[in-house]
């Protein structure tokens, strides 16, 4: 029995679970932000674990720009369904209904008001003092920087330079009014941590993970998803083709790149994730540019 | 390099180790990382990409590897780093946590919340440099956080020549200081970082060498502590009460085991009431289990309808129980902006408990270059010293020295609500 060690993903999910019941512990209204992701799906997860047999004690927030994939809203509700979840959907209609999107107003904009802004606001409008997101430290080199408890002022901006020590796993939860804090239980965790852990766990993601014939655009290096009422996208001489492919990162539509891939199961995408050489988040538009996610957090940005 | 060849581990047995990088200024911790980051394939084509100098360097001496590591843009402006950065990557046999440590003296704070979760550390050391006062430091922080297992890597070989005598100068100088900071397991290996030699791969130039390289020793350290040996310890975070049709009585205490093991029938002690009763069950989303171990998080039900509350700690009954008192000395490394003077105030979080505490007396503080104990009647930012608190109300602490996580403690400002202190039981 004292020989007795805990696998490093069992180690994880301790350290995690640890995390999320501190902030229930400490704080008068958390909620936990929900982005439809295989990363949201593990924090799911753990946060079940984490208060069963008890339902969840807070309930999920999904900012929805409205540009996300048909599979991942199906995904969405019947996923939260099925965990008996309280699900509250926000958006930000003010700028949904002045026609933003990435093509007309750039993607720093677009991102900026459908996604920070549209957050910002629902954290506000639900007064919580405390919310969960499944950023990790390895996707993105200012994330490995961030804290576990990381304060935000009453803006919701992130003051990178100006962070909290976290000593041991005592986590500091005291925040003057007005301030709050996003908390980050995934924070340990890698890509491929996530994957073994799905696997082992037999937790459901959306199946556009998985590979599939779908229709695309390539553009560059990048495979675009093309779904019908798509075709003002469309830049002169690109025509939609059929490719083998699956996600590896779920962002909006216009903004998530594909690749090429045979991977059909949990598996083979295990296997194809721990020979990937480049990152996962090469596929997600909004990265590229030189402080682009530092830029975005300290704006509020997750 | 590992080449195309997969060597990431895909097995979900694996173990965790933590680490932490320390060193001085430009001894080359990023630039060590970055390295082992490239030689393990912890890091990407595109995040080398993004961080190689000229376009389609394809090899890592022209990649600025430290540029992988600095994520801040303060950081990459001034060139050194500011904040930790964790860092994450993995062989076949092993999964690794890496804090990387600022070494710029004003700094210091960062490098204890990268040693406070450690189980092992690597200090970097300029082999044209040797031993600098914060070397020192450093180790002495090491010593005083009960860092497993401490190496230093001798860097910059490259430059010295790769010279036997200025490595050998290098290690015997720390080994003797080690001895007298309480860190026993010291392993010394010469490398550099920026070429490879003895990062991951084998120098070629050193070959009076004959240990291991960093990655063979990383990977052959003992993980294993001593948690599950030590008694039974498991403070308390939240009580359970779903209340619900199906669970109208359930009343389960939830926590993640601090050290030790238990049983289901296993009798216990709440502290700090002293109140007895029996594991009823240990309860998990996968099953109910029959014993459970450090670090697990489980909920436990007992045979008695007994009054816990959050901040209590379960304890066995046929264990020691940790002590219980209003005063309580602890070595502390103050990370606040205002210093710390006797008859100050502050909250005492410890394990899932705060009180409030009031500094009694300053016992010494340790002048950070002879590492003598002196009097002092402040302790300002990243000074290190020992102190007596008393408490509010009574906790339920062990020594540092014998368990991490009963033994150690933050202070928080009540003001503008920072941790501003790092404290360790005596």
């Amino acid at each position: 029995m004292n020989q007795q060690k805990l696998t490093q993903l069992k180690m994880l999910e301790s350290e995690s679970i640890h995390i999320i019941r501190e902030v229930v512990a400490e704080f008068r209204n958390p909620v936990m932000l929900y982005s439809i992701g295989k990363d949201s799906s593990v924090m799911l997860h753990l946060a079940r674990k984490a208060f069963y047999p008890a339902p969840l004690p807070f309930s999920l927030l999904h900012v929805d720009t409205g540009y996300k994939f048909p599979e991942m809203y199906q995904f969405r509700d019947w996923f939260v369904k099925s965990v008996g979840a309280e699900l509250i959907v926000r958006k930000n209609e003010d700028a949904i209904a002045k026609g933003m999107n990435p093509k007309a107003f750039g993607v720093a904009r677009c991102c900026g008001a459908l996604k920070t802004g549209g957050l910002l606001a629902a954290l506000e409008e639900g007064n919580y003092d405390a919310a969960f997101g499944g950023a990790r430290r390895d996707e993105e080199r200012s994330r490995a920087k961030e804290r576990v408890f990381s304060i935000r002022d009453e803006f919701g901006q992130w003051d990178p330079k100006n962070q909290r020590p976290e000593l041991w796993d005592i986590y500091n939860g005291s925040i003057h009014d007005g301030e709050s804090v996003r908390v980050f239980p995934l924070s340990n965790w890698t890509e491929m941590d996530i994957w073994l852990y799905l696997r082992q766990e037999e937790i459901p993601i959306v199946p556009l993970y998985y590979a599939k014939e779908r229709l695309m655009i390539e553009r560059g290096s990048m495979l675009i998803p093309f779904y019908e009422g798509m075709e003002d996208q469309l830049l002169p001489g690109e025509e939609p083709t059929m490719v083998m492919c699956r996600f590896r990162s779920l962002g909006c539509m216009p903004c998530s790149g594909a690749v090429r891939s045979n991977a059909t199961t949990i598996d083979e995408v295990v296997i194809e994730a721990a020979a990937a050489k480049r990152s996962e988040r090469e596929t997600r538009i909004i990265d590229h540019g030189s402080n682009s996610m530092e830029d975005k957090k300290k704006e509020g940005y997750f | 390099m590992a080449g195309t060849q997969c060597n990431f581990a895909l097995s979900d047995e694996i173990e965790l180790l933590r680490l932490v990088t320390v060193g001085s200024v430009d001894d080359g911790k990023s630039t060590l990382i970055g390295r082992l980051l490239v030689d393990t394939k912890g890091a990407f084509e595109d995040q080398l990409l993004a961080v190689t100098r000229k376009k389609g360097a394809a090899s890592s001496a022209e990649i600025d590897l430290a540029m992988l590591t600095d994520g801040l843009s303060a950081e990459r402006e001034q060139g050194i780093t500011i904040d930790v950065a964790y860092r994450y990557f993995a062989t076949p046999k092993r999964k690794f946590i890496m804090a990387d440590c600022p070494g710029h003296e004003q700094y210091t704070r960062n490098m204890v919340t990268g040693a406070s979760t450690a189980n092992a550390a690597i200090i970097l050391v300029d082999a044209r440099n040797g031993v600098m006062p914060q070397t020192k430091r450093h180790t002495h922080i090491l010593g005083l956080l009960n860092v497993q297992h401490v190496i230093v890597a001798v860097n910059k070989m490259d430059l010295v020549d790769f010279n036997q005598k200025k490595y050998d100068d290098i290690v015997s100088e720390l080994r003797a200081f080690c001895s007298k900071q309480g860190v026993e397991d010291l392993i010394c290996i010469p490398v550099s970082a920026l070429a490879g030699d003895n990062v991951a791969q084998p120098s070629t130039n050193m070959p009076w060498y004959d240990g291991e390289t960093l990655l063979v020793t990383l990977e052959s350290l003992s993980a294993l502590d001593d948690v599950n040996s030590k008694p039974f310890r498991f403070p308390v975070q939240l009580v359970n009460r779903p209340q619900t049709a199906a669970l109208p009585d359930y009343r389960g205490f939830m926590g993640r085991i601090a050290s030790g093991t238990v049983q289901v029938g296993d009798a216990i002690t709440v502290l700090p009431s002293g109140k007895q009763s029996k594991v009823a069950a240990i309860v998990t989303f996968d099953g109910d289990l029959e014993q459970a171990f450090a670090p697990m998080s489980v909920t436990i039900t007992l045979t008695d309808e007994l009054d816990v509350s959050r901040g209590d700690m379960l304890v066995r009954s046929d264990q020691t129980a940790p002590q219980g008192e209003r005063e309580v000395e602890v070595d502390l490394c103050w990370i606040g902006d205002e210093p710390l003077s006797v008859r100050n105030k502050y909250v005492v979080k410890h394990t899932a408990t705060s009180a409030k505490a009031i500094v009694s007396e300053i016992v010494y503080a340790t002048d950070i270059h002879t590492l003598e104990h002196v009097d002092a009647d402040q302790l300002t930012m990243n000074d290190l010293g020992r102190v007596r608190l008393k408490l509010q109300r009574p906790m339920h602490y062990d020594s540092y020295r014998d368990n991490r996580a009963t033994g150690s403690l933050i202070l928080i400002d009540t003001f503008t609500n920072n941790t501003v202190g790092a404290g360790m039981v005596v």
